[in-house]
């Protein structure tokens, strides 16, 4: 436990001090260590789930307080907890299967796995589910004789009892397959660009002009895949001001041999006429399907609406946030330092507070996001496919726990 | 997999430290942060608690200079503590500094070090100090990367075993009405090498009435061209070689690492030691140095220009805030009133509690505090569990921990309260006065020396202060402690310190409120005064900035700088003789000040000549007289008492025909009484031994050419003259 404590510290001293640039660093690191949380963890002989997502639930509290603006934390421990849920169910599922619906085979698990569940599986799931953990809300509302049941088991525990040979073999298989699981997550953030440049040719077209915004990396490997495949079109590059990401990803472009335009972002209303297709990358993706984007990004947008260009989002599934955006142009956003902007020196004089009132005339407001509504945005292309915005709920319900969506522990935990 | 990620990124600090192969530079990158800022500029409240532990937006200050350090890839600290150790110690202890991967945190503790001086010598007897190191002192803000800096050193050492230091300065442009209004500070100019950046010259009490700096010679004559700077401002980050240390140590006078140390080696030209500077643009780096400082780190912090170390960010254990719309900064659990209105770039505290209809704007507001209703606060600093009750109006003030202000009290601008003051019931503070649960100290004197000396007083107890300025002698008024006893309302607790004297003009240029207007009109006026000078600055100086040799500065405006010059130094002497007259100073000491007023100002001796006459005179006139004839004997008296001060400076015949054109002057023109004495005053100057005839005779020929109204005096001091030719003559 020691050794995971300096490690998280470490974590979030680098994410306190906005150390770790990009979200899918980010992500990658946050699963890396949550990993190796959980392999410290020592586990019960009873609910183990239960002290594992207390665990992970502690460390992700930190690790989301840190930076709460990066949202990929936050998605990659509900990832994680949802993932110990879900590998907790199907060992229960298995288990209960086993000694008292010998009916349910092992077939019908794998399909529960899958995500087909049949009626049975379901069945099983719930009462499974009651058992180990406290009723969520949709539990209580659909099913009130189950949940009323919960109290009996989870205090008696009379049924695991006496089975403790089988238990400890269970703990065991439970954390290693949730360790294999965070570690297929692991795999999929690394891979996602790939995942994602897959499906390249199927966007872009022969001749087209692509406009894009800044540098992610993402759309980078997009475009270059494209290329790859013989593909040939030109990028126009706006600049990103006040970073300039933009100029990387034209040097980059060119590097790759692709026929670049970089333009200033203020150039974008005019350009867009002679655009085919904005692809972009994103900071996050909100629940409702608006996007977290470097700044920027709502002019290219409705720039992009205004001429009837579609305006594709790029987005690996780490970025997805369960969460819904509630004043997004502040709550999450950063405010970088106003010296991207102009020179501290130059305008020193402007920063005379010692005269007049003492409230300085001048402010300088650098927001490092932007909010583009679900509206605007025609296309999310995920590693799992190209999504509507308005099936965006559908696939985070996919991904996380509906029990999740605040990660807090709760006061009365470790029962 | 913790150690292997360890090591990685052991190894990435090491390799940003430096990448060649240099032994030295292997060495993690040290730091010395200096605890205790070795002046009194934030009394009272450095009386209770140590400067580098009074929280700046709501965070003690020594934590954004660690916090910086550690992001700029310092791998050991050592804090120098002294006044008021134990506090700071303790609070180190207890914060996360000392648990720190990578960056350990090392106090080193003395009590009776009362310079930056001292304190380098004891940090080089000590021996830990084994490299290039970052010289700091706790109350600096910065958010600069060190790299390219450090790299810059290191790569002039290897060329240059001379170059010991890098100073870190910043542009920060004067504004036009006033130039210290930004950071309280004085003037600095500095002259650099444009190509070299080496650091050629460094004075930051430039005489702001002289408008004038001098600059040696020989800079000129040595360098082909040298860039002379306004417009910077030291950040006080300096980049040291280990040789500073042993230099601190050779040179045991050294005291203020600015005044001495840096001028000391840029005078000094036997060792050749070197200072060169990095300048910083985009990055910020500030030193609180004074209350006005404080206030505009403060703002600048709320501005975000210190990113990543602002509030909502959570660099060093501080607690949880959201930033708002319009540069709001809110912790959580507030309770506000529905009424109160919370204005633009203001920062409130965790468990603050804000009553209705109070107004606060560009303020920070501290933990736990209580604010009643119909407050209104106004660019004030409070700080934790303050208790300001019903209709209290604050403006401009810095409010300490624990006070409690009774309803309807009045802090007018520039009042700083310390700590558990009790204001009374409607009781105005008046503008500027600092109030404090202490007494106050009867030694003032902005002497240095005697900054030094009592500095250690954090650490003494108050009352031993007391006792030894009791001690030291009668020249210190030891004021009775009832003088400071005004009660402060009913129910109020606490002193009001008197202002020390001369202090009514510093303070307003070192307190947190703004300039008041009819300062910054006198300045303005001062300004338009002259403004020849300040557009030759504003040309010369801060725009291109790049003299080539002194071929720049032209003609009139040397007129004008001399002109101007040689009026304060007549009024100086003037003032010096006047004194010396009432106070029965002896004619040797009179010299002697003379003397060295001479030197300041560059004046020849002609001059002094000149200046002492003319105050001579000017006393002469002053004394009351009811007829010509008594004046008359009043010059004679005074010029009998004085001729040995005046003799002094007469070595020439140039000087004593100065004298008697000075005296032409003023009888032309500011003391036309003598118009009529003229002839006869000379024969007493004659007389006395202080003119010679050779003098007088030259004067005449001198004037024989000149116009008819140039030689009324020579006209009516004919008969002397042809007397002293006959004389002359009949010798001959």
């Amino acid at each position: 436990m020691p050794d995971t404590q300096v490690l998280v510290n470490d974590f979030l001293n680098k994410l306190k001090k906005r150390k770790i640039e990009g979200s899918q660093a980010t992500a990658r690191q946050t699963a890396e260590l949550l990993r190796s949380v959980i392999s410290q963890q020592r586990v019960p002989y009873t609910n183990q789930a239960g002290a594992l997502i207390d665990a992970v639930k502690a460390v992700g509290e930190q690790l989301i307080a840190a930076n709460p603006v990066e949202l990929a934390v936050g998605n990659i421990v509900r990832r994680v907890l949802h993932i110990i849920r879900e590998e907790d169910l199907s060992l229960t599922t298995a288990a209960i299967g086993g000694l008292n619906l010998s009916a349910v085979s092992d077939d019908e698990n794998d399909d529960d796995r899958d995500g087909d569940s049949t009626l049975s599986a379901a069945a099983v799931a719930a009462a499974a589910r009651s058992t180990l953990r406290p009723p969520s809300l949709q539990t209580l509302l659909e099913d009130t004789p189950v949940s009323a049941a919960v109290p009996q088991t989870s205090s008696s525990g009379g049924d695991s009892e006496g089975k403790t040979a089988d238990k400890s073999s269970r703990s065991r298989k439970l954390k290693h397959d949730v360790i294999e699981a965070v570690n297929e997550l692991i795999q999929d953030i690394v891979t996602c660009h790939e995942q994602i440049a897959e499906q390249a040719v199927e966007h872009i077209h022969q001749n087209e002009v692509i406009l894009t915004l800044g540098s992610s990396r993402t759309v980078l490997e997009f475009l270059f895949a494209a290329k790859e495949k013989k593909r040939s079109f030109r990028v126009f590059v706006a600049e990103g001001a006040p970073r300039y990401q933009g100029h990387l990803l034209a040097k980059e472009l060119v590097a790759r041999g692709l026929q670049t335009t970089l333009i200033t972002d203020s150039a974008v209303f005019a350009m867009i006429s002679r655009v085919n297709m904005v692809i972009v990358g994103a900071h996050a993706v909100m629940a409702n399907g608006g996007v977290i984007a470097p700044v920027g990004m709502n002019l290219v947008a409705l720039a992009a609406q205004k001429h009837a260009v579609p305006f594709v989002v790029l987005a690996g599934s780490h970025k997805l946030c369960p969460l819904y955006p509630h004043n997004p142009e502040v709550l999450l956003n950063e405010l970088r330092s106003p010296s991207e902007l102009l020179d501290f020196g130059e305008f020193s004089d402007c920063m005379d507070f010692g005269s007049g009132s003492g409230s300085p005339l001048l402010h300088v407001v650098n927001p490092a996001f932007d909010y583009v509504p679900p509206k605007l945005v025609s296309l999310f292309i995920t590693d799992t496919g190209g999504h509507n915005p308005s099936y965006m709920y559908r696939l985070i319900a996919d991904y996380y726990s509906a029990d999740d969506l605040v990660v807090q522990r709760r006061a009365t935990a470790g029962n | 997999m913790g150690a292997q990620k360890k090591r990685a990124a052991a190894a990435a600090a090491a390799a940003r430290v430096s990448e060649d192969p240099d032994d030295l530079a292997r060495q993690p990158l040290q730091a010395i942060l200096l605890a205790d800022s070795f002046t009194t500029k934030f009394r009272p409240i450095t009386l209770e608690r140590p400067k580098v532990l009074l929280p700046l937006v709501n965070v003690p200050m020594i934590n954004y200079t660690l916090a910086w350090l550690e992001a700029a890839g310092v791998a050991e600290v050592f804090v120098f503590c002294c006044a008021h150790s134990k506090q700071v110690i303790d609070y180190l202890e207890n914060s996360e500094w000392f648990s720190q991967p990578n960056f350990t945190v090392k106090t080193i503790e003395s009590h009776n070090i009362i310079s930056a001086g001292d304190a380098l010598r004891l940090i080089y007897e000590q021996n830990v100090i084994h490299g290039d190191f970052v010289l700091i002192s706790g109350d600096t803000v910065s958010n600069m990367s060190l790299t390219q800096a450090l790299q810059e050193h290191k790569e002039r050492k290897k060329k240059d075993n001379n170059a010991v230091m890098t100073m870190i300065i910043k542009k920060s442009k004067p504004s036009p009405i006033t130039r210290q209004s930004r950071l309280g500070t004085d003037e600095l100019f500095m002259a650099i090498d444009p190509n070299t950046k080496q650091l050629l010259y460094y004075e930051d009490k430039a005489d702001h009435s002289k408008g004038t700096i001098c600059l040696d010679k020989m800079l000129l004559a040595e360098n082909p061209s040298i860039s002379l700077h306004n417009d910077k401002q030291d950040c006080y980050i300096d980049i040291c070689s280990p040789e500073v240390l042993s230099l601190f140590t050779d040179n045991f006078d050294y005291q203020h690492l600015r005044r001495h140390f840096v001028k000391g080696l840029l005078l000094d030209d036997i060792m050749g030691y070197k200072i060169f500077t990095h300048e910083i643009h985009s990055s910020y780096a500030a030193r609180i140095d004074n209350y006005r400082s404080y206030d505009i780190v403060s703002k600048d912090i709320i501005q975000r220009w210190t990113y990543p170390y602002v509030p909502d960010v959570k660099f060093c254990g501080n607690r949880a805030t959201k930033l708002e719309r319009r540069g709001m900064y809110r912790a959580l659990e507030i309770e506000q009133s529905r009424s109160a209105q919370v204005g633009s770039f203001t920062v409130i505290g965790y468990g603050t509690k804000i009553g209705s209809n109070s107004k606060i704007s560009d303020s920070v507001i501290g933990e736990g505090c209580t604010i009643g209703s119909n407050v209104l606060i106004e660019g004030s600093y409070i700080w934790d569990n303050v208790i300001i009750e019903d209709g209290c109006e604050l403006r401009h003030v810095i409010v300490c921990d624990g006070v409690i202000m009774k309803a309807g009290a009045v802090l007018k601008p520039g009042v700083v309260l310390s700590f558990k003051v009790v204001i009374g019931e409607r009781f105005v503070v008046p503008a500027y006065s600092k109030v404090s649960l202490l007494q106050q100290p009867t030694v003032h004197d902005s002497d240095e020396e005697l900054e030094y000396a009592d500095n250690s007083s954090g650490t003494v107890e108050f009352s031993s202060i007391q006792g030894t300025a009791d001690q030291s002698n009668g020249e210190m008024t030891s004021e009775s402690s009832e003088a400071h006893k005004p009660k402060l309302g009913t129910g109020g607790v606490g002193y009001i310190w008197s202002i020390c004297e001369g202090g009514q003009e510093e303070e307003w240029r070192h307190s947190v409120a703004p300039i008041p207007e009819d300062k910054l009109t006198e300045l303005s006026e001062a300004m338009d005064d002259d403004q020849e000078l300040v557009t030759q600055d504003r040309t010369a100086l801060s725009t291109s900035g790049e003299l080539i040799s002194d071929s720049n500065a032209s003609e009139g405006d040397d007129n004008e700088d001399s002109k101007d010059d040689s009026v304060y130094f007549e009024k100086e002497v003037e003032a010096t003789f006047l004194r010396a007259v009432e106070e029965n100073v002896k004619v040797d000491h009179v010299i002697l000040e003379v003397n060295s007023l001479r030197l300041s100002y560059n004046m020849t001796s002609a001059d002094c000549a000149g200046a002492v006459f003319y105050s001579m005179m000017k006393l002469a006139i002053k004394t009351p007289h009811s007829s010509a004839s008594e004046l008359q004997q009043n010059t004679a008296n005074i010029i009998t008492t004085w001729q040995k001060l005046l003799k002094s400076y007469l070595l020439e015949i140039d000087e004593e025909i100065e004298i008697i054109l000075k005296f032409e002057e003023m009888c032309l023109e500011s003391a036309k009484e003598f118009s009529p004495l003229f002839a006869r005053i000379l024969h007493i100057l004659y007389d006395k031994d202080i003119l010679q005839e050779d003098a007088i005779l030259r004067w005449a020929d001198e004037k024989e050419g000149a116009d008819e109204s140039d030689k009324v005096f020579v006209r009516q001091s004919e008969k002397f003259i042809q007397w002293l030719r006959e004389a002359s003559e009949e010798e001959d």
